[in-house]
Order: C-alpha cells, then sequence, then structure tokens
C-alpha cells in the first residue's frame, strides 16, 4: 500500500503512466479499426467466391499461430520498417485483427436470413448497397462479438511489445520488473480496467446501432 | 539481411550445446506441452461437469473473458517477482486453463439435445451419457479449446524468456541485448515454426481422436461445427 502511495504520489511517475495509457490505448485500437476495416472486405468475398473461402480462413489460422512477438521481431525485415518503430506492434495487431475477425464476419453475413437478401433485392437494392444497407447492420451483433474478442486480445498483446521496444503499459511490467515491483500489479489492473472500458464501449456501440434489436423484444414480450 | 539470418540458422555450432537452438526447442516444447497438459487435467473434467450439469455457465464464460484481458507479460512478471525463478511456467497453467475450460463446456453444450434425449430414451444413466454422447460429440470443440490454449501457451513461453524461463525466447532476447539482430530475427523464425508445426501436430490429433461418426454427422447435415473461438 506504501509502496502504492509512493508510486503515485509522484509527479513525474504520474505523467509517465498517463503517457504509456494514451500509447496503448492507440497501439491496440488503431490496429483494432483497421482490422476491421480490412475484415469486412475479405469476409464479404469469403462469402461470395467459393474458392478464397479455404484460402482466406486458412490463411487467417496460420497468421494467428504465429507468436506476436516472433511478428514484432521479424516485420522489419520483411517490410523495411525501423526496428524500434511502433509501426510493427500496429501492422502486428492489424494482421491479427484481421485473421481473427474474417470469419466472425463471414459467419454473421452468412447469418442474415436468405428471406430478408431477397426482399431487399425485390425492393430494388442493387447488391454493393444492399451489402451496406441490409446485410452488414443486420451482422453487427454477430460482428461486435468477434471484435470485442479482437479489442481484449489487441489490449493484452500491446504489452509484449514493450519487449522489443515500444510503448504502452507493457513498459511497466520491464520496469517493475527491474527494479520497481509495484509498477507490475498497477499495470496489470490498469490493462484490465482499460480491456473492461473499450468492451464496454462496444456492447454500448452495438445497442446503439442496433435499435431493432430491442424494439423486436419489446414486442414479442407484450 | 536474408542472407545474415540463413547464415546464422546454417551454422551448426549455434544449433549444439547447451545453449543451443536444438536444447532451447526442446525445452520451449516441454514446457508448453507440460502447460497444456497440467491446464487440461483440471479444466476438462470442470468443463464437462459444468456442461453436462448446466451448473456454474456463468463462471465459465464471465472468468475466460476476463482471464483473456490479463496481460500475458505482466503475468509472467509478476508471478517471477512473487514466487522467484522458473514458477513463470505456473504462468503458463493459468493462461492454458481458460482456454481448454471453454473449449470443452462449448463442445458439450453444443451437442445435438437429440443426441442427448434420444440416449435418456435409451435409459443411459447420466454416467454413461456423459461418456459415451457427451464427450465423444464435444471433443472437436474440446480440442480446439487445447489448439487455443498451446497457442497462447506457445507465445508466452517466447516472452517468459524475459523473465529467465529459458527456450526459444531465450535466444531472441539474448540477441536483442547483444545487438545481434541475425540471431533475434531467426530465433523468431524458429518460434513461429514451432508454434505453426505443434498446431498442425495437434490438428492431426483432433482428426485422430474425434470419432468418424461425429465428423459423418456433421458433413451430413451441414451442421459446421463452430470454427475455434480465437482468444489470446
Amino acid at each position: 500500500m506504501d509502496e502504492l502511495l509512493r508510486y503515485f504520489s509522484s509527479p513525474s511517475n504520474r505523467e509517465v503512466l498517463l503517457e504509456q495509457i494514451g500509447q496503448h490505448v492507440y497501439l491496440s485500437l488503431v490496429p483494432l479499426l483497421a482490422g476491421v476495416l480490412l475484415a469486412l472486405p475479405l469476409g464479404r468475398i469469403a462469402q461470395r467466391i467459393g474458392w478464397s473461402r479455404a484460402a482466406l480462413l486458412g490463411t487467417a489460422g496460420i497468421v494467428y499461430t504465429i507468436p506476436s512477438l516472433a511478428v514484432f521481431v521479424l516485420l522489419p525485415s520483411l517490410i523495411g520498417t525501423d526496428f524500434t518503430s511502433s509501426l510493427n506492434v500496429v501492422i502486428a495487431l492489424t494482421l491479427y485483427t484481421t485473421a481473427l475477425l474474417v470469419r466472425p464476419v463471414l459467419d454473421a453475413l452468412e447469418a442474415v436470413p436468405t428471406h430478408v437478401t431477397i426482399a431487399a433485392t425485390a425492393m430494388g437494392y442493387r447488391p454493393h448497397r444492399r451489402f451496406l444497407a441490409v446485410e452488414l447492420p443486420l451482422a453487427v451483433p454477430a460482428l461486435t462479438s468477434g471484435v470485442r474478442v479482437a479489442s481484449v486480445s489487441n489490449i493484452s498483446l500491446v504489452s509484449v511489445g514493450a519487449l522489443v521496444g515500444t510503448g504502452g503499459l507493457g513498459r511497466l511490467f520491464m520496469v517493475g520488473f527491474e527494479r520497481d515491483l509495484v509498477q507490475i500489479p498497477v499495470g496489470i489492473v490498469l490493462t484490465v480496467l482499460l480491456a473492461l472500458l473499450v468492451d464496454l464501449l462496444l456492447v454500448l456501440g452495438c445497442r446503439l446501432l442496433t435499435p431493432w434489436e430491442r424494439a423486436g423484444r419489446a414486442v414479442i414480450a407484450s | 539481411m536474408i542472407t545474415d539470418i540463413a547464415a546464422w540458422l546454417l551454422d551448426p555450432s549455434n544449433w549444439t550445446g547447451d545453449e543451443g537452438v536444438l536444447r532451447q526447442a526442446w525445452l520451449h516444447l516441454l514446457y508448453c506441452l507440460f502447460a497444456v497438459c497440467a491446464a487440461a487435467l483440471f479444466a476438462v473434467p470442470l468443463g464437462l461437469y459444468i456442461g453436462h450439469t448446466g451448473r456454474g455457465s456463468v463462471f465459465v464464460v464471465g472468468f475466460s473473458n476476463a482471464m483473456r484481458a490479463l496481460p500475458t507479460l505482466g503475468l509472467v512478471t509478476g508471478l517471477a517477482v512473487l514466487f522467484r525463478g522458473s514458477v513463470a511456467l505456473a504462468a503458463l497453467v493459468v493462461l492454458a486453463f481458460p482456454a481448454v475450460l471453454s473449449g470443452t463446456y462449448a463442445g458439450v453444450r453444443a451437442v445435438p439435445s437429440q443426441a442427448v434425449d434420444a440416449a435418456k430414451g435409451m435409459g443411459m444413466t447420466s454416467k454413461q451419457r456423459l461418456w459415451q454422447v457427451e464427450l465423444p460429440n464435444a471433443l472437436t470443440l474440446l480440442m480446439g479449446g487445447v489448439r487455443n490454449a498451446m497457442l497462447q501457451v506457445m507465445a508466452t513461453t517466447a516472452v517468459a524468456a524475459y523473465v529467465g524461463l529459458g527456450g526459444l525466447g531465450q535466444l531472441l532476447i539474448e540477441g536483442q541485448t547483444i545487438g545481434r539482430y541475425d540471431q533475434m530475427a531467426s530465433a523468431a523464425i524458429l518460434i513461429a515454426l514451432l508454434a505453426v508445426l505443434v498446431d498442425l501436430a495437434l490438428a492431426g490429433l483432433t482428426w485422430l481422436l474425434v470419432p468418424r461418426g461425429v465428423t459423418l454427422t456433421a458433413a451430413n447435415t451441414g451442421a459446421r461445427p463452430r470454427g475455434r473461438r480465437k482468444q489470446r
């Protein structure tokens, strides 16, 4: 307890901590967004083009099997980034997020009932517009559960990046291990809180995006 | 760059000896196998029990979600300073546990209720249903959980070299300390390769373990078993 007080009473510690939290949020959420944006078209392709499905899902599986530390280290030699650049972490986590989301996107799109898409077509929706206006919104709940897994996993993975020199709360674990113990629990608690907060926001976002889910339930209930 | 890495990988002196690739890869594999087996020893019975009785399912979902949020590096360093020494191995077990648990639980829950009802109608006892109907049908998802656990443990073992656990991660971190990128990249390649190979081996094991009947039913009814839930 005294240790905690001592740690938090130092203004320089607090300043560093805030900076690391900011870094952590940036390093985990930018890849999340990029991953969603990449996974949507890929899932769509897997849905529409038969042979691409096995290829995409297989590749995603392999990408996901490769340990993060290995990816962080290998990216510089593959794409020529600077070794300590945080871009490595951003790109690696984008790859993971995309790999993780391709299947949920595909499952979510396939779960859209056929009669709905047929009705939309009959109403004059062209394929692209139908995808954006009908299929995608209906896929949001299933998609959200995939994004929630990805966000939690990203937030936890960013800390591994500290081993190759990027910022984020992972730094606390290294400093904690090397000289100031108390920083380890502080880092763990903050990471978990951050994950919970983002998770909560995602759930709220999903509710806002799918008002019909609750409307339907209310009608059934009454 | 690539030639440096190839040169490092082809140098036999890097492969042998106490700190060599062969020994570290063996250690790496051993830690992972131990962690997943130890976790499965507790998680599979618990998952079967919870799936079979339906008691405590809220616990499984909440627990495995919360565990996912734990930063592995924090867990590893935290346990290492708490207990000193190679207890980082305990962190691996802790990380493997929720994946196996939720895989087992999801597997039992996903068994078609018709099959369970039919077994009941045939007069099978609760115990017989569990061992002869629910477990074989749950194996695909159960093994999915084991593969997930292995994937996570493989990644964490690499990280755990930071606290001195040993394994291929040690070559990587050592390379970083002495500023040898060729060694770091070689170690990274080996870590990735080992992880992919072990995952393939587990996929093969799944194929061997899951009874043909279950596979055929899934293929014929079009009931695609849900993909493994990825988590790291």
